[in-house]
């Protein structure tokens, strides 16, 4: 028990520095909009989903409506129906803790839950339920603070979301690294490319979801790879 | 009364149609998971990773502004710091501030 708690907190870590960063930001942000902390607290707590929230702070304070709001949260998370895709199997053989465990599969948790190896002593559901529960708890604390702290800040914060695009960037390095086969990473970054220059920043997603999707499954028998 | 009611309601939507995403997957393939879907969880990771990656950098303009440089520079520091020492708060904080120091600079 005590392995699998130092496992999972030293496996969380670097979501740490990324979540109470952005979180940070966020926080800051949004009060900076006339929105004071427990505001963040409370989106953070009930949305939980990094990039959204940002987006929600624009639509919020700019007066949007429920059907944009619902349809721009769609657009911006749907990418959030492959992590479940990828995690049914594994969540299948979790108990009470499953609801809250979907709950909370963000980017960053899902990062931490779906690599395929954990050492031999670490409970594996036990660690899918401390990182997520590390995770979240990062992310309201960071949030949290920062609209405490707000306009207090002094120093510069501008291009501190970068932190969110080293953290993929990482990810990314890792998994081409575990990897022999790297087609399927290949197909994302060329058809998200492609994508971006046809249809431009603010409706490139859906459209390289959907690419992406298509590119997969004709390119199957050359994706195969044990164990990828 | 009538804001903090607005901005309440704007956030049970965001909250519930992001806890609908997620959970959709769960309640859809309840019994049996089809081979195609399980196919798509095994490859879609590394190429989400990459998507997203994109939608971080899908602000970048290579005409106008800083042409781009700061982040091809930043995320290049990325690959090397990790590559080096492999210690992902090392190169994410190293990413990160060399990034804030080239915006804020240039």
């Amino acid at each position: 028990m005590r392995q699998t708690v130092r496992y999972s907190f030293r496996a969380s870590l670097p979501v740490m520095a990324g979540y109470v960063v952005l979180g940070m930001g966020f926080g800051i942000l949004f009060q900076s909009r006339g929105y004071g902390w427990w505001w963040s607290f409370l989106m953070s707590l009930t949305v939980y989903a990094g990039s959204m929230q940002y987006v929600a702070i624009d639509l919020i304070s700019g007066g949007a409506s429920l059907i944009t709001t619902a349809l721009m949260t769609l657009m911006v998370n749907i990418r959030h129906l492959f992590y479940g895709i990828t995690m049914l199997d594994k969540y299948k053989e979790t108990g009470a803790e499953k609801p809250y465990l979907i709950f909370a599969l963000t980017d960053e948790t899902f990062s931490l839950v779906c690599s395929p190896e954990l050492p031999d002593e670490v409970d594996r559901r036990r660690y899918y339920l401390l990182v997520s529960l590390f995770n979240q708890f990062y992310w309201v604390a960071g949030s949290t603070l920062g609209g405490i702290l707000g306009s207090a800040l002094t120093f510069d914060t501008q291009g501190i979301d970068f932190s969110m695009t080293a953290l993929f960037v990482v990810i990314f390095v890792e998994q081409w690294e575990k990897t022999k086969n790297h087609l399927a990473a290949v197909v994302g970054l060329a058809v998200s490319v492609i994508c971006l220059l046809m249809f431009g920043a603010d409706r490139f997603l859906i459209p390289s979801m959907l690419g992406i999707t298509a590119a997969l499954f004709l390119l199957k028998p050359w994706t195969a790879e044990k164990g990828a | 009364m009538g804001e903090h009611l607005r901005v309440l309601g704007m956030i049970a939507v965001v909250a519930l149609v992001t806890a609908g995403i997620r959970f959709l997957p769960f309640l859809l393939f309840r019994k049996k998971t089809p081979g195609a879907v399980l196919y798509l969880g095994q490859v879609l990771p590394y190429s989400i990773m990459a998507m997203l990656i994109v939608y971080c950098l899908r602000g970048v303009s290579f005409t106008g502004g800083t042409h781009g440089i700061p982040e091809a520079v930043a995320v290049t520091a990325v690959v090397l710091l990790h590559k080096w020492k492999h210690s992902t708060l090392l190169s994410i904080l190293g990413g990160t501030v060399l990034y804030m120091a080239l915006v804020q600079l240039l």
